[in-house]
């Protein structure tokens, strides 16, 4: 479990990223903050490996303060996936996998295994495992940056806009990929995107931010779309475009969902 | 040739001495430069200077800097020291620019990345910043190699020997194969030095070959070799 107590944090330059934010992340779900940029998302994403540390209030894993707790070894402890993979471009994909491995003092041959097996996991052919990052395509760096990410069987896995940068196709199968895998493994996955269809995807708790880390709403995806708290949510959702209040066509004896704009999106399951 | 054939031992021996003079401070000015240039990328009020320094120092000319050395490091005119001392100067001022160039090099978000996972400072610096800076390193490596087999030479006119003693020598007698020997030899361990660097580079680097290089850092190369140095 992880939880923000009273957070906040100005940086040296005076931005106030997030004021007084407070909010509970229970363990084996993934928690998604959504939000336009500025909103203060990876701000909060950082503070939970001791990235950023919070100018007030506290962030606890587990009934802990983080703050007492060593950066380095509390980073080797948590799985942390970003946007441009950020593999390191001079180790092959399996030394990046079983970096973390090694600097918590595993064997090479261990280390190796291990990332044979996580390599698998993710889906990505061994045949790739003794190629350098640049040889692979940016869908294939995700999944090794995953990879690394679950390296050490972390409890916590931090994804910071993880998928943002592959192409709309790469996307989706990497999203289904991660749902599979949160099935498989249970971890605590906290999230940040700004794709609100992508939050609902994932996120078994959506959490919408407005500027300087404000919730607008905190829920399950399904609640957020039945009882939007207010018209900024209504409207970051989508809710007031049409795009996303649906109705029912009969056409052949068929029932086809339409959008408010009158575009068919699908055909309802009987 | 006969002259050259006859002479060999002689060659060989000063072919040898003129390697030491060029290897030594071509390490030194390596080994000096990195964490100058590693400091000058972490505190960027520190760059300007410290590169200001460097081209006055590279500007120096080379002859008088031999010349004065002694007085101010205390050491006998002919010493060969004078001479390692003076190329180390110039070694380090190369080097510092590539340096920092090199750590400047290294993207962000990659360090940036390492910290995230867990990499320690040291760790970080030595796992991470170090080889991630080597491909442009090596680049300012390769250019103070040559330049400095070239100025090893100018030693000569001050009596210290290497094979730019062929030139002097040669100059007096008015004898052309003996410069030409010369001037042969010192290209040579030019090339020679330059192929160890390379080398090294592929062997240490193995991940530069799997991706194109950069184009940048061949320009940047070419404008060192051919910019500006110090008069002899």
């Amino acid at each position: 479990m992880i939880e923000y107590r009273s957070v906040a944090k100005t940086f040296a330059d005076g931005t106030e990223a997030v004021n007084d934010f407070s909010l509970v992340l229970p363990s084996r779900t993934t928690t998604v903050f959504v939000g336009s940029s500025g909103c203060g998302k990876t701000t909060l994403l950082r503070m939970v490996n001791r990235m950023i540390d919070p100018t007030h209030g506290q962030v606890l894993i587990d009934d802990v303060d983080i703050a007492t707790r060593n950066k380095v070894k509390l980073r080797r402890s948590i799985g942390y996936v970003m946007q441009h993979s950020g593999l390191l471009p001079h180790r092959t994909v399996l030394d990046n996998v079983g970096s973390v491995l090694r600097l918590n003092g595993m064997s090479r041959k261990e280390a190796d295994r291990r990332s044979q097996e996580v390599l698998e996991t993710v889906g990505l052919d061994s045949s790739h495992a003794s190629k350098y990052p640049s040889q692979l395509s940016g869908g294939q760096q995700q999944r090794v940056g995953v990879a690394r990410g679950l390296a050490a069987d972390p409890n916590i896995l931090l994804m910071d806009e993880p998928f943002g940068a592959v192409d709309p196709i790469v996307r989706d199968e990497l999203q289904r990929e991660l749902l599979r895998l949160q099935h498989d493994l249970d971890k605590t996955i906290v999230f940040v995107t700004h794709d609100v269809d992508e939050a609902f995807l994932l996120g078994d708790q959506v959490v919408i931010l407005k500027q300087g880390g404000e919730i607008a709403q905190v829920g399950a995806p399904a609640d957020i779309l039945a009882s939007p708290a207010d018209e900024f949510v209504s409207s970051f959702v989508g809710l007031d475009r049409g795009g996303r209040t649906l109705h029912v066509e009969e056409r052949d004896g068929r029932s086809i969902v339409v959008d408010a704009s009158g575009k068919a999106t699908g055909v309802l399951a009987r | 040739m006969t002259w050259g054939w006859d002479n060999r031992d002689r060659i060989l021996d000063l072919a040898l001495t003129h390697m030491w003079l060029s290897a030594i401070p071509i390490v030194l000015g390596f080994v000096i430069a990195l964490p100058i240039g590693w400091y000058a990328n972490k505190r960027r009020w520190f760059r300007g200077p410290i590169l200001s320094l460097g081209s006055v120092l590279y500007s120096i000319p080379s002859l008088p800097l031999f010349v004065i050395l002694p007085s101010i490091i205390g050491t006998r005119i002919l010493d060969p020291t004078n001479v390692v001392v003076a190329l180390t100067v110039y070694a380090t001022a190369i080097m510092v620019r590539s340096a920092c160039d090199a750590f400047e090099s290294v993207s962000g978000s990659v360090l940036d990345a390492a910290e995230a996972t867990g990499y320690s400072g040291p760790q970080r610096g030595f796992g991470v910043e170090l080889p991630l800076a080597g491909p442009v390193l090596l680049a300012g490596l390769r250019v103070v190699s040559v330049s400095t087999v070239s100025l090893v030479s100018v030693g000569a006119l001050i009596g210290v020997s290497s094979l730019g003693s062929f030139f002097t020598d040669g100059f007096q007698r008015d004898f052309t194969t003996e410069i030409m020997v010369g001037v042969v030899g010192i290209v040579v361990i030019a090339l020679l030095f330059d192929a160890v660097l390379v080398l090294t580079g592929r062997l240490l680097m193995p991940w530069t070959r799997a991706t194109a290089r950069p184009r940048f850092e061949r320009i940047r190369s070419f404008r060192y070799a051919f910019g500006s140095g110090p008069g002899s």
